[in-house]
């Protein structure tokens, strides 16, 4: 049985996810390896610590058109880094109150802990999240202003 | 100009399955900066590898990306395949298509798209990549054993055996672990202590080999090759030094109602007391909250009688540092507490015992000299009911999920024992499902059933309680259909094995990954079993997972194995990807040196060029690259943007982010 298509494209948000290399990418890693689904519009960027991640970097995401920027790192307290994901929390908790002001939906943005050992952990996170991003439909509120190249 | 090689891999059909290879490839082949792109089976494999090699000779790459497994499995194999072509080792990106696309997308369209924008995403990074030397740091030649388990003495005596000097920290008063506790070991029945305490011995004697028993690791600083971690030696109110094991002190206590936490607290111990008769260091302790002296100031009888003035009541805890080059966790595992599980009645019936109390009392050291008593009223017990997967396999929230692994074997050999000594008695045991994987162990079972005759019985226990001083257990028997109720003399609980509770903090102080179980976490499942992923740490084990003796030991061997080889290095390779700042955009706020958790950044005094002939001093920050992790969190933190990590600047990951979300 085919199923009828029409002709709007269902909405599918591209999600950028910052996974530390330690525990969340892992985690990732071991969703993989256990066949763990999540949608294809997540992908994700290693950096060594989720206290790397410049808020700016989350501005830059919804600036380029990303639809949802998810941030995960070790529990607190689990962090490899010692503090690292303690400077994550707050710097994000900032952000959150700055996306507000900029008229950006907060739950565009996410922090979540995902440990080394949690396969399953991050599949239903980027289940959850991908779903929450759909729900809140295509981000336009922040485009490049800047001339570009050809106009 | 950049000329970037890209390589993807088949992975035979792990990623070729779901993910169209060749279009990657061929779609890639047009990316600005491409040179060269091809596909092959298996890029880690030999042939792969001098593929690889190949290209970045003949097309004189400048960089690659290799799209394949993760980084965390192949990324030095191809690190290391560059340098040898002579590219530089950190010119290398790899893109992630199996684990985070292939193995969990279903559609081929939609997986060969986000295949794509995974390579082009490397590639945008690997444009920006700078060739990176690797700095050196020593090693320090000595090895830190937590834990004076089996699992620590074998890896402390396989370390120490190589030459290297090892220290064994142990929380207890002596080495010897759990395994001290049990009675006899399957699948051989060999008596635990006869194997165990000629180790314990080798331990002490070992001229490479320091035990600071009655230890705790206080702190842990550094990193692998040199660790340097503060060990609380606590007070034990006896001289060590001194101490010559004699025992008069534990016969002339007065105060001897402490309950014997080696015999799982079935009888009674003195305040001042050896925990058992082959403990190494052979030296007493006491309890400071069961000796009169302690609470009431009167007392002193100990150091009256003690011939050689060992006795110090004086004695505070003292804390030394030492330096390790390596780390091996061994905090072994405890029975979990029963309180959740009411029903089999452990609170309430002296006669409900949990198998590690059962090894007590059938121990010839034991409380009851290795007679079976019940603990009631010191009969024979006639009837012995055993309940298996208490709290193991419980996915009600009450135990744990996990199988504990050693308890089918265990009670096997329970049953056994009890009918080769006391053929009169009959046993029964409870079963979800016999687990008994491992060499010779399922005949050993099988003997239990067909030689000894013991009653396994498949199905679950629902209560036990107690009628006219009968512990009656009711429970299903499933082949049969049949609900049932056995009235027995004693109720033996295969309790499930939980990790220490103590590896949580050992575990924060190494930041060494831990999972909700708090097991800790191995590097790689198959690859690297002992190593954690915190580099220098190995574990050893039921720390690791639930495991069995000759397990233990082969783990803690292989750990052995991995530290020589560290310790055997004088100097290792350190990470390149550390903190940068721009020194001109610098101005010495401090901020950086705030957050860094590894104090590696300090202030440096630096002339400047003004022009015109003029300077001017400033402060500027200075980063320690021996020191630094490269965690970035100073990166961040930095009001000027002068602080940047070398391989994940700043400018790395917003390319990233651009060639992802780009339409």
């Amino acid at each position: 049985m085919q199923e009828v298509t029409t002709e709007k494209k269902e909405f599918t948000p591209n999600i950028v996810a910052f996974c530390c290399n330690w525990c969340s990418y892992a985690g990732a890693d071991l969703a993989g390896s256990s066949r763990l689904t999540y949608p294809a519009n997540v992908k994700i960027i290693r950096v060594p610590c989720s206290c790397r991640v410049n808020p700016t970097f989350v501005l830059k995401a919804f600036q380029q058109g990303a639809d949802g920027v998810i941030l995960c790192g070790c529990h607190p307290g689990d962090c490899h880094y010692v503090t690292g994901n303690y400077y994550t929390r707050r710097r994000m908790a900032l952000l959150y109150s700055f996306l507000n002001y900029m008229g950006i939906e907060k739950e565009r943005t996410r922090v979540e802990w995902v440990s080394a050992a949690e396969g399953a952990r991050f599949s239903a996170v980027m289940n959850d999240f991908v779903a929450q991003v759909t729900a809140l439909g295509e981000n336009k509120r922040l485009t490049d202003l800047r001339v570009k190249e050809g106009e | 100009m950049q000329r970037i090689g890209v390589f993807i891999c088949w992975c035979g059909s792990n990623i070729a399955a779901t993910v169209d290879v060749e279009k990657v490839a061929e779609v890639i082949k047009s990316e600005p900066g491409v040179v060269y792109s091809a596909n092959y089976q298996y890029m880690c494999s030999e042939n792969g590898q001098q593929l690889i090699k190949q290209a970045i000779k003949e097309h004189n790459l400048t960089g690659i990306v290799v799209g394949a497994c993760s980084p965390r499995m192949h990324e030095a194999t191809f690190r290391k395949a560059a340098e040898a072509a002579g590219l530089n080792p950190y010119m290398v990106e790899i893109a992630n298509i199996r684990e985070h696309c292939s193995w969990i997308h279903k559609d081929m369209d939609e997986a060969t798209e986000k295949a794509v924008i995974l390579v082009r995403t490397a590639i945008a990074k690997v444009k920006l990549n700078a060739p990176l030397t690797a700095g050196e740091s020593p090693v320090v030649k000595r090895a830190l054993v937590i834990g004076g388990g089996i699992a620590g003495i074998q890896a402390a005596l396989d370390i120490a055996d190589a030459g290297f000097e090892v220290d064994i920290v142990e929380k207890n008063a002596t080495i010897g672990g759990r395994m001290a506790q049990i009675d006899k070991t399957f699948p051989t029945l060999d008596c635990s202590a006869c194997i165990l305490t000629p180790k314990m011995v080798d331990c002490a004697q070992h001229e490479k080999i320091d035990i600071l028993s009655y230890s705790e690791v206080e702190d842990v600083k550094g990193f692998v090759g040199n660790f340097s971690v503060t060990i609380r030696r606590k007070a034990r109110y006896v001289d060590e030094t001194k101490c010559t094991g004699c025992k008069i002190c534990m016969e002339k206590c007065p105060s001897k109602k402490g309950l014997n936490t080696f015999n799982m607290g079935l009888n009674t111990r003195p305040a001042i007391h050896i925990p058992f008769a082959q403990a190494i260091p052979n030296v007493a302790v006491i309890d400071a909250e069961q000796c009169i002296k302690f609470k009431t100031g009167k007392c002193g009888i100990c150091q009256k009688f003690c011939g050689v003035g060992a006795i110090d009541y004086e004695q505070k805890d003292s804390f030394i540092e030492r330096q390790y080059g390596a780390i091996v966790v061994a905090t072994g595992f405890k029975p979990i507490e029963l309180t959740a599980f009411n029903e089999y009645g452990y609170a309430d019936n002296k006669d409900v015992i949990t198998s590690l109390e059962l090894e007590r009392l059938m121990n010839a050291a034991g409380p009851t000299n290795g007679v079976l008593l019940r603990p009631s009223d010191g009969q024979h017990p006639k009837v012995i009911t055993f309940i298996q997967c208490v709290g193991s396999r419980d996915t009600s929230g009450c135990g744990k999920p996990y199988c504990s692994k050693i308890c089918c074997m265990y009670t096997a050999k329970h049953a056994m024992l009890i009918r080769e000594k006391y053929p009169d008695t009959e046993v029964h045991v409870f079963y979800i499902d016999v687990r008994t994987p491992g060499k010779n162990y399922d005949e050993f079972y099988r003997r239990a059933v067909e030689q000894y005759g013991v009653d396994y019985i498949k199905g679950m226990v629902g209560k036990v309680y107690n009628e006219n001083g009968k512990l009656m257990v009711q429970g299903s028997n499933l082949i049969d259909n049949e609900q049932i109720t056995i009235e027995s003399d004693l109720v033996v609980l295969a309790a499930a094995i939980e990790p220490e509770p103590s590896v949580r903090k050992i575990a924060t102080l190494l930041t060494a990954s831990i999972d909700t179980n708090n097991f800790l976490t191995e590097s790689h499942a198959k690859l690297r079993p002992v190593e954690s992923p915190t580099a220098g740490v190995y574990l050893a084990g039921v720390c690791q997972g639930p495991k069995d003796i000759p397990e233990t030991v082969s783990q803690a061997s292989a750990c052995a194995a991995k530290v020589i080889g560290l310790l055997a290095k004088d100097k290792l390779k350190t990470n390149p990807c550390v903190a940068t700042p721009d020194e001109t955009m610098c101005n010495g706020c401090s901020q950086c040196a705030n957050v860094c958790a590894y104090g590696a950044i300090t202030y440096v005094e630096k002339e400047f060029r003004l022009g015109g002939g003029k300077t001017e001093i400033r402060r500027v920050a200075s980063v320690n690259p021996a020191v630094c992790q490269g965690c970035g969190a100073c990166t961040v933190t930095c009001p000027s943007g002068a602080m940047d990590l070398k391989g994940f600047s700043s400018k790395q990951i917003m390319s990233e982010v651009d060639a992802i979300c780009k339409k």
